[in-house]
Parts: C-alpha cells; sequence; structure tokens
C-alpha cells in the first residue's frame, strides 16, 4: 500500500473518506457529515469526487487540536450500504493488527 | 553496568519536565502539530497507524534488571502488556497515549532510561556488541567508548539539526556483532602496530533507499582523538550533507558523491584545525567513565562442572545449549542468548510478564545485568555454566528456550505494515510462517546458520539488505509482493544481497524461501559451509532458476 504520507495529489476514483489520528491518544478516527470525528468508520462522511475530497480535508485539517495527519483514503460500499476499508492499510487500521497480539486485548 | 551520575539523572528528569509541558501545550492547541511533531520526534515519539509508538533507548544494549522490570512496569500500565526489541538496541511501545507519555517517560527517568534522541536528526543511540566486556579475545569493553560517545553527543547543540538522522556503531571483536558498516560511523577498535589500542573509522554504511557497505576513512585513530576525530566527520557533513532533498541526505550519499578520498581529506583538513583542542580525552576522562563501569566478583569456576555433565544427557538441553550458550571470557561462565524468536510468534517481541520474569533470572543468575542484542533478542551475560541446566528449565517455562539463535527462524523483522505508517506491505505474518515452516529443530540445525531479514519498506528497518535471505515488501496495484535477495551479510564481511528475480506475491514468499533453502541443501559442498558461503560462490543464478522455473 503506498504511504498517504507521500500522497501529493488528491486525485480520487472511487468513493473516499478523510481520515486521522486523534491527537490525545492517537486513536483511528474519520471526519463526519456533522463535521465532527468518529472512531466508527461507518459515521465517515463519503464523498465522491476529487474536489469534495479536497473540501472535506481542508475542512478536517483546521481542526489542528483534535486530530493528527489527516488525508483521504478509499473506501467500498457494499450493496447493503455498509462501508467497508478500501485497501490493507485501511482494512489493518480499522480491524487492528492481522497477527495475534503477544498479550490477548 | 554503567553507574549514571547525579548529572546524567538532572538531564533526564529535566527533559521529562520540558517534555511533559510541550505536550501540555500540544493537547491545549497552543503548539501546532507541525510545531510539536519535531519535538516529540527528538523524543522518541512517533504517531504510527493506530496510536503512538515511544521508542526507548537502550544505550549499547546493557541493561540492569531493575531497568527490565520498569520496561514491563510500562508496558503494563501505558501500552498493551509487550514490547518490541529493535535492530538498534532499542525497545518500541506500539500503543502508548500522548496524554500519558510523560508519566511514561517519568517512570522510566526512575531508573535512568530516556527516550532522547531515538528519533529525529540528531545523533541516535550508541549501539554496540552485545556481547561487549564478557566476549574472549575483546580487545576491551567497546562500552566505554559507547558511553563517551552517549555523553558527548547527547543533547549536542552542532549536532541537534543534522541534514539526517545519524548512527554510530562500535565493536571490539573480531566478529562483528554489532553491524558497524551498515553505519554512518563505524568504529573497530583494534591494535596497531606498536600495539596501542584505538579506532578503524569507517563512515557512510547505510541501507534505507540507497544502501552502501561503510568505508575504511582512516585505519587508525587513537583514543584519546576519538571526540575530536568524530567531531571533525559531523562538521563536515554538517555543512556538505544535503538538506534540500531526503533521500539525499545521509552521510553515505555526500560519501558516495564526493568519493571517499575527497570526502576522508575533508575530515582530515578539519582535524587537524582542532585536533590539540578541547575534545582531546586524556587519560583520567577516559579512567573515570572506565571506572564506571562495574564488572561482577566472578567467582573461581570449573569448565565443565557437574550439573553440566548430568544435564548433558538430555537431547533438548544439549541442542539449546549447542545453539543458546557461548563461551565467556571467564572460565567456568557463559553467555546466554534468550531467543525473542518463538514459533509463529512476532519477532522481537516480549511480554510484560516475560521481562519480569528475564529480570528475576538475570538476578538471580547473570548478576542482575540483560543485554539486547541488534538481532532482536536478549543475552545474560554472566552465568556460570553449572546454572544452565536450572536456567534453561526456567526460560523454557516462559517461552524463551526456542534453541534457533543464528537459524533460520532467527528472523530480523520490522513492525511492517500491522503497524507502521511507512510500511507497504506485512514483516511480521511472513516471518511467522517461516517459523512454522522450519520448526523442526533437526532441519533447521541441518541447514546451519542462515539469517532471514525482512523489511515491509524502502527503508530497510529489517536490515533486508543484509540479510542472507533479505526479503523486501513493496507494493503492486494494491496488493503485497515481496523482493526477494540472497548473498548479503551484516558482519566483518558485510555484502548487500543480490536481487534474485521478479517480486512474488505475499502467499508464495514462504515457499520461495523454502526453495532457496532446499537449492542450497543440494548445492552446498559440504555441511558446513554455510548458505552465504554457497551463494558468493555459485552467484544467484542456480537460486534464480529454481525459484523461478515452475513460477
Amino acid at each position: 500500500m503506498t504511504s498517504p504520507l507521500e500522497q501529493k495529489k488528491i486525485r480520487i476514483t472511487g468513493p473516499s473518506v478523510v481520515t486521522a489520528n486523534r491527537t490525545w491518544d492517537g486513536a483511528v478516527i474519520y471526519r463526519t457529515v456533522s463535521h465532527n470525528w468518529s472512531e466508527r468508520l461507518s459515521d465517515a462522511a463519503i464523498v465522491r469526487t476529487s474536489e469534495d475530497a479536497r473540501a472535506l480535508l481542508a475542512e478536517s485539517v483546521v481542526d489542528d487540536v483534535g486530530a493528527v495527519g489527516a488525508y483521504v483514503a478509499p473506501v467500498e460500499i457494499k450493496e447493503s450500504g455498509n462501508i467497508k476499508p478500501g485497501n490493507l492499510r485501511e482494512y489493518i487500521r480499522v480491524h487492528g493488527v492481522t497477527i495475534d497480539l503477544p498479550v490477548p486485548a | 553496568m554503567y553507574a549514571y551520575d547525579e548529572l546524567d539523572h538532572a538531564v533526564i528528569n529535566e527533559r521529562v519536565d520540558e517534555f511533559r509541558d510541550q505536550v501540555k501545550r500540544r493537547l491545549s492547541g497552543e503548539l501546532t502539530e507541525d510545531e510539536f511533531k519535531m519535538l516529540r520526534l527528538q523524543n522518541g515519539v512517533y504517531l504510527q497507524l493506530h496510536a503512538y509508538m515511544l521508542r526507548v533507548a537502550i544505550p549499547y544494549g546493557t541493561l540492569s534488571s531493575k531497568q527490565l522490570r520498569r520496561l514491563a512496569h510500562v508496558a503494563r500500565r501505558y501500552d498493551r502488556g509487550y514490547g518490541h526489541f529493535t535492530t538498534r538496541q532499542n525497545i518500541q511501545f506500539n500503543w502508548i497515549k500522548l496524554a500519558e507519555l510523560p508519566d511514561a517517560l517519568a517512570d522510566l527517568a526512575e531508573v535512568g532510561i530516556h527516550a532522547m534522541q531515538t528519533s529525529g536528526n540528531n545523533t541516535r543511540n550508541v549501539t554496540s556488541d552485545q556481547w561487549a566486556g564478557v566476549a574472549p579475545g575483546e580487545i576491551e569493553d567497546p562500552r566505554i567508548w559507547s558511553e563517551l560517545l552517549r555523553q558527548y553527543t547527547t543533547l549536542h547543540p552542532e549536532f541537534s539539526f543534522l541534514p539526517r538522522k545519524f548512527k554510530f556503531a562500535i565493536t571490539a571483536s573480531a566478529h562483528d556483532r554489532a553491524a558497524i558498516k551498515i553505519h554512518d560511523i563505524g568504529l573497530r577498535l583494534h591494535k596497531n602496530a606498536a600495539g596501542e589500542t584505538g579506532f578503524e573509522v569507517l563512515v557512510g554504511g547505510g541501507l534505507g533507499r540507497t544502501p552502501f557497505i561503510a568505508k575504511t576513512i582512516k585505519p587508525f585513530v587513537h583514543g584519546h582523538d576519538l571526540l575530536s576525530y568524530v567531531e571533525a566527520i559531523l562538521r563536515v557533513y554538517n555543512q556538505y550533507g544535503r538538506r534540500d532533498n531526503i533521500y539525499k541526505a545521509r552521510i553515505k550519499i555526500l560519501v558516495h558523491e564526493l568519493g571517499i578520498d575527497k570526502f576522508a581529506q575533508e575530515v582530515e583538513d578539519e582535524w587537524q584545525q582542532m585536533r590539540e583542542g578541547a575534545l582531546t580525552l586524556d587519560d583520567a576522562v577516559i579512567e573515570d567513565i572506565r571506572s564506571r563501569f562495574t564488572y561482577p566478583a566472578y567467582e573461581k569456576l570449573p569448565h565443565m562442572p557437574e550439573e553440566l555433565r548430568k544435564a548433558a544427557h538430555d537431547p533438548h538441553f544439549e541442542a539449546w545449549r549447542n545453539n543458546s550458550v557461548a563461551l565467556h571470557k571467564v572460565q567456568g561462565y557463559a553467555i546466554v542468548t534468550l531467543s525473542l524468536k518463538p514459533v509463529g510468534g512476532p519477532p522481537g517481541d516480549a511480554t510484560a510478564d516475560q521481562m519480569d520474569a528475564i529480570a528475576d533470572l538475570a538476578d538471580k543468575y547473570s548478576f542482575g545485568e540483560i543485554r539486547v542484542g541488534h538481532e532482536q533478542n536478549l543475552a545474560l551475560p554472566h552465568v556460570a555454566r553449572r546454572d544452565l541446566p536450572a536456567l534453561w528449565k526456567a526460560l523454557d517455562k516462559i517461552g524463551l528456550a526456542t534453541p534457533n539463535v543464528n537459524l533460520v527462524s532467527d528472523i530480523i523483522a520490522c513492525p511492517g505494515l500491522d503497524y507502521c505508517s511507512l510500511a507497504n506491505a506485512r514483516s511480521i505474518p511472513i516471518a511467522q510462517e517461516l517459523t512454522r515452516r522450519f520448526a523442526n529443530h533437526a532441519t533447521a540445525d541441518l541447514i546451519g546458520r542462515l539469517h532471514i531479514n525482512i523489511s515491509g519498506c524502502i527503508n530497510a528497518c529489517g536490515h533486508h539488505h543484509v540479510g542472507h535471505i533479505g526479503i523486501l515488501g513493496v507494493e503492486k496495484n494494491g496488493a503485497e509482493f515481496y523482493q526477494i535477495t540472497i548473498g548479503g551479510r551484516a558482519d566483518e564481511n558485510a555484502e548487500l544481497g543480490t536481487l534474485i528475480g521478479p517480486a512474488v506475491p505475499y502467499a508464495e514468499v514462504a515457499d520461495v524461501v523454502e526453495d532457496i533453502v532446499e537449492a542450497y541443501l543440494a548445492l552446498r559442498v559440504r555441511p558446513d559451509e554455510l548458505f552465504v558461503d554457497t551463494v558468493k560462490r555459485l552467484g544467484v543464478e542456480p537460486f534464480r532458476e529454481r525459484v523461478y522455473a515452475t513460477r
């Protein structure tokens, strides 16, 4: 997965969200339609054009106190309407590491 | 162990107070992330996929049992009950909260541990041989010089904003366990023709996007001149190193572009202007550092005590002893490596419970001392040979007696895409699968010394370029692929591996490695011809053929 840290120009080809890490604890968060942050991908605002993605990201990075490192990430919208992460990196951010942790959570 | 003085403790505690204030200002919004990022990095705090990651320095890989217990406490209190030992003798905690970081650092400071300069464009943790001070045939304990460098470089204002990060490694043994040739500055203690002790100075080694093996810039620098010579190197780098392109900013690029002779001349010119100055170390300073390293009061013990004779009948014990126990400079004692590479486990991880148990065993059997090696294993450096059977039983109970040190399943791996925000592909699951494939000890023993190194991206934290078999994760059209190199090595004969062919998908990596190992077993001329020696003799072609003939 190409690191989004290398993301230079925002050009999306499918449904996307804006994600970041919460400043005080680093938890994965998503920008919501109500201009807030949520830990649930299902709450994320979906954008479908590059222009909307840029706008959502611009709005998100204004909140420098609440969130760190916001970027645009791809998602899949299932027929049921469920939102799924669009690549392995985002899958891992949603579901956690793909290995058993040395100490079970 | 090295005994820190009041100044050391004051510096560490003041740094915690300073960082606590910086975190407070960040959380209140007084500092932006852009302003805060460099400050947190200088305190070893990264932001990874799921959380902040704290990298804690373990200078030259030496820990006391008290310090290890405190690391266990941090893992338990502030993280998720485990830590990850790294290829630079550090430990990382993967799930730590920014708001709690100052408290965690304060707890560590109480036992003289800190995270200063474990990240950022400064001089990093000075690493050394994990067997320093106990290895037979060593010129002298390299940690004395590591400590001098640590004190000299810590918070050094001239070297706190270098073009890029800067890493030292020091060895004093013929066999290099500190991988000095892949460091920005590698130092090899040796004696010159006059019998004086000094350093061969190597410069410009490093892996990452553009790997280089370090080159010798000066064959002999007297210990008294070590700091002035190192400062001359750093000054030349600070002046000429590129700050306009992060990918060309390491000293290895400068050395490559100037050429080693030109670079050496620049350093020599700089050094001649300052070599008789304030940085010349007099004997009293060196002796003061030396005197603060304390060594155990060893007993006079037999090499082959009765306890060892009896235990030798147990094949499981013998397998472990042959694999994990090394000769000590003092008769009757041994160096014991604790494998952090259990079958199916993440390389380099230890739980808080294991850390506490190791600390107890260190108190009981190793004069309270533990070492961390760049291979992501631990060692107990002063174990009486009569205690080996009891120690083995105790280690086995806590899952730390896997007899695979230096064998195919003793894999070095970075955290990869499971944790790291820079990674392109996963490393740990690949390592886990390989340890399962080679779980049979008899097979692994038959294969012999074989180092597999795995990195999840080109930054090469898993040192894949110098693995006997190197595995590099890349991304192709959204999927994980892996490039395979063979023939690399990180020791005194360090070499970069050679790519054997096109990258293979995630699901095929373990099969490819098995193919390479089978080819080696068929091609080696003697059972003691190591994998790297077979590759050196034959080149990569026979291995390439074996891997790609049916793919």
